[in-house]
């Protein structure tokens, strides 16, 4: 178990090595320049910035720089955000995008498994239809959509009530944290509870269940050993690239909900070229994606008795 | 493989569904006592948003939200208009634009100023948030970083006026040569490059603000990064700065002027750039102001909300590329796009939001002339459509040329929905009236910036934000000179007159040598003036005293207070 959770690690290791210098070159070659603005500067004032933050070295060289200050946990500056550095962006907004990130995947998780045995326990009649029809309204409606309609539903329900039912926008209690969360969760929600179903569904007619029944065991001992433990392995499994999916996700649910969460960060660079802000949020998410798989290969020898990790 | 399975349909098993319940209800549960431990976290954490009403007559505080987060705020390096708002708010000049944007005193208390500089007396009473004096020294030294190479101000080039300041900006002249001397603490001496009859107007600028050197230096690189990064001298100062979520004003006790600021506190609760959601925060009372675009106006007006507007400055217009390798460096093409085009229908029928203004010159109508607005006194040309010349001219260019049929012109604009309007509709006008085919070629701001400079388009959707109330502010826009022509415009007679406005003191001569250079622009086509932006917003009328600009901190919140019964 643990030589298999370090083999992984290692593996893990080489993935983000690999992810950064990917991004670190495609970043590079990416058109735009990060130091252009509004006002023109003069060709001595672009030199020492680019002194100021190493690019006026060949890009081999910056390369190695970078990896060697990255190895010594240190992401640079920000292009944008002059005087601050990556890692105090991260340090400030990753824990609320985790915090937002958590809720919508527990959101996503139960419901998803819920719902899911709900419909399969229910097959063909009217629940099932029902949470079937919001299933694929909650896949295909994209997450801006829901976060702009359930920002307006906010406005009205307060305006009704006549005072703050749940605030409109901001960040820093539960208040603010449920609607987001939930607007975050709902698509990975719908596709988990169709997943679910699909699955409950294949084990209803598998040989151990009709063995169970006819050993005479009790019908709510088969739906929950057996049916309802076998039947969460396939959600499981892609419940770790949920979870990466979510927290990086919130970028428009963020914005919106004036979230200060690190998902904007990561957007927003892009499109100003804030190599320092690219780079650090990028090996950050990767590392943390590597990592909620392994967790969750872990996760899956707990449930699945079947699974050994050797 | 699910229909298989689908066509059975066993009678549900009661037990399970309980089954089922059940661990809905520990899931349930579980949610609930997650959601609480998070939100104690968040609570206890440094990023929570206060949930106070848009007005607060028991704290005396007005609650707003900001576009954006500022990318820090050292008065050397901001740029951005939400930087200069919050910095209009916490720091002061030596002078500063009144109620009325006139200029008013502000660290300075009188000031003797001459053809070749000035002598500046600043108040005693002036004090840092910190408690200790502002003095000359803090001028001095703030300007001297501004033009320090290694901090690569965008803004330098606004000190220019000073003496030796372009050189030393430059990296070939030693600081100390700066034209600037602190005589005493209170005593602060400019001399000018060449005389320059709006240098006054630039002190406003936070540019020109003052820094303390020993703080400054003791943050160590991070000054203007964080609330605690930083000391004021204006009538607010900057208590909680929440990155990407709020930040919070209140009033400035040891600011010289106390006794006319009004409010206790400005609480910016929100970092917001979705104008949607900043709607809706103004119609559940949280905040008190809520600017609008062509997308929400439609919301505003049905829920009756008086809907108010005011010039922002700015100025927009397509920049035409004059290099030599362009087609658009013929000016009987040039001529031909000129004579179709018409500002007021792209205003009135096309982009038709309130508050923005047909453009017709550079020099918005807002600005000062000699003794009234500019251009009461220079009305400047007009733009007459007339199609059929515009033909000939057309016919004239491809002569010229030597082509039967022009390649299609490269318009390069924003991918916004205002942008994507007046793209589609240039490309309709042109290809309708002249037959020309348009590539419109939509850019993010840093890919459209990088275009502009090294030249790839025929023609881009461009605009201009004052930087001071003097014609100048636009008036050297497009001198060969200017880094930021980006169309590469020359023309000898227009930095002339340039030169001329700027070094003449004689303000008759100045404005006859603007109006010079709107006519040359005119004629020569050098740029088509699209329209004067209007800002269009909602706000809350209990909030009384605010002044929206068009230069300078704008909205100004300084003077504000809020009005005990809701008359008037």
């Amino acid at each position: 178990m643990i030589r298999y959770v370090l083999w992984r690690l290692l593996q893990g290791v080489i993935t983000v090595w690999f992810i950064a210098t990917v991004t670190f070159f495609v970043m590079h070659n990416l058109p735009g320049d990060p130091l252009a603005d509004d006002k023109a500067v003069s060709e001595k004032i672009r030199e020492n910035l680019e002194a100021k933050l190493g690019l006026d070295k060949p890009v081999v060289q910056q390369y190695f720089i970078y990896m060697r200050n990255m190895v010594g946990g240190d992401f640079g500056l920000s292009f944008v955000h002059e005087n601050r550095r990556v890692n105090e962006i991260i340090r400030d907004h990753f824990p609320v995008s985790a915090i937002l990130g958590i809720l919508a995947i527990v959101i996503a998780g139960f419901g998803g498994i819920l719902w899911g045995a709900l419909t399969a326990l229910y097959r063909n009649r009217w629940p099932d239809i029902a949470i079937i029809l919001l299933v694929i309204l909650g896949i295909s409606v994209p997450s801006f959509v829901f976060a702009t309609v359930g920002q307006l539903a906010l406005v009205t329900i307060n305006n009704l009530a006549g005072f703050e039912v749940l605030p409109v926008a901001g960040w820093g209690t539960v208040a603010h944290m449920l609607i987001p969360a939930l607007v975050l969760g709902l698509g990975t929600m719908a596709f988990l509870t169709r997943l679910m179903r699909t699955s409950m569904l294949e084990i209803v007619s598998s040989d151990f269940v009709r063995t169970a029944k006819a050993k005479g065991v009790p019908m709510a001992q088969i739906f929950s050993r057996h049916q309802l433990r076998n039947a969460v392995l396939p959600v499981v499994t892609v419940l770790g690239p949920s979870i990466a999916g979510i927290t990086t996700g919130g970028f428009v649910v963020e914005n919106v909900f004036g979230i200060p969460g690190l998902g904007r960060y990561f957007v927003l660079a892009v499109q100003q070229n804030d190599y320092g802000v690219i780079m650090g949020t990028t090996v950050f998410y990767g590392a943390f994606l590597v990592l909620m798989v392994i967790l969750v290969d872990i996760l899956y020898a707990v449930i699945d008795p079947r699974v050994r990790l050797e | 493989m699910a229909d298989a399975i689908q066509g059975t349909t066993a009678p549900v098993n009661v037990s399970s569904a309980w089954q089922l319940t059940k661990y809905g209800l520990i899931g349930l549960l579980f949610f609930i006592l997650l959601l609480a431990a998070l939100g104690w976290i968040t609570s206890n954490s440094a990023a929570s948003t206060r949930s106070s009403q848009a007005v607060d007559f028991a704290t005396n505080t007005v609650t707003l939200a900001l576009s954006t987060e500022p990318p820090q705020l050292d008065s050397t390096r901001a740029t951005d208009m939400v930087s200069g708002m919050l910095l209009g708010h916490t720091m002061e000049g030596l002078l500063r634009y009144g109620p009325n944007n006139e200029l008013i005193p502000g660290m300075a208390e009188s000031w003797d100023i001459h053809e070749n500089g000035g002598t500046f007396h600043l108040r005693q009473d002036a004090l840092w948030s910190n408690g200790s004096p502002v003095t000359a020294h803090d001028f001095v030294f703030a300007w001297k970083t501004a033009l320090d190479p290694d901090t690569g101000s965008q803004y330098a080039f606004i000190l220019f006026p000073i003496k030796n300041a372009r050189g030393i900006s430059e990296g070939e002249m030693d600081p100390e040569t700066l034209g600037t001397k602190a005589i005493d603490d209170f005593t602060l001496e400019v001399e000018l490059e060449q005389p320059t009859a709006y240098f006054l107007k630039l002190l406003a600028f936070p540019t020109y603000y003052p820094i303390n050197e020993s703080f400054y230096l003791s943050t160590d690189g991070g000054y203007g990064s964080e609330a605690e990064n930083l000391i004021y001298n204006g009538p607010f100062k900057i208590v909680k700065w929440v990155h990407d979520a709020s930040l919070r004003l209140e009033k400035n006790e040891v600011y010289w002027n106390r006794d006319a600021t009004k409010l206790d506190a400005i609480d910016y609760a929100y970092i917001l750039s979705d104008a949607n959601a900043t709607l809706n925060l103004f119609a559940t009372n949280k905040i008190a102001l809520a600017g609008l675009n062509s997308e929400n106006l439609e919301r505003a007006l049905k829920n009756r909300w008086r809907i108010k507007q005011h010039n922002d400055g700015s100025v927009f217009f397509l920049e035409i590329n004059h290099r030599p390798d362009r087609i658009t460096a013929n000016y009987n093409l040039r001529r031909a796009l000129q004579l179709v085009h018409n500002p007021s229908e792209l205003v009135y029928k096309v982009l038709k939001l309130p508050g923005n203004l047909p453009g017709e010159s550079i020099f918005p109508v807002w600005l000062n002339g000699v003794d009234g607005l500019f251009r009461d006194e220079y009305p400047g040309p007009k733009y007459i459509v007339n199609e059929e010349k515009a033909r000939e001219h057309l016919a004239m260019a491809l002569e010229e040329l030597g082509v039967d049929e022009l390649p299609p012109l490269v318009l390069l604009a924003g991918d916004n929905p205002v942008s994507n309007k007046q793209s589609e509709y240039y490309q309709r006008l042109w290809k309708e009236k002249l037959g020309i085919e348009v590539k419109i070629d939509k850019q993010i701001f840093k890919l459209r910036l990088e275009k502009m400079t090294t030249g790839e388009f025929d023609i881009v959707a461009a605009g201009w934000g004052p930087d001071y109330h003097d014609v100048m502010t636009f008036g050297d826009l497009f001198a060969s000179w200017n880094l930021n022509n980006r169309g590469r415009y020359a023309n000898e007679e227009v930095d002339r007159h340039v030169a001329i406005a700027q070094s003449s003191s004689d303000p008759v001569e100045r404005m006859e040598a603007m109006d010079r250079v709107q006519q040359l622009l005119h004629d020569d086509v050098a740029i088509l003036i699209q329209y004067e932006r209007g800002s269009v917003y909602v706000s809350d009328d209990r909030v009384k005293g605010v002044t929206r600009r068009a230069v300078g901190l704008d909205p100004d919140y300084t003077r504000a207070y809020i009005a005990r019964d809701s008359e008037g």
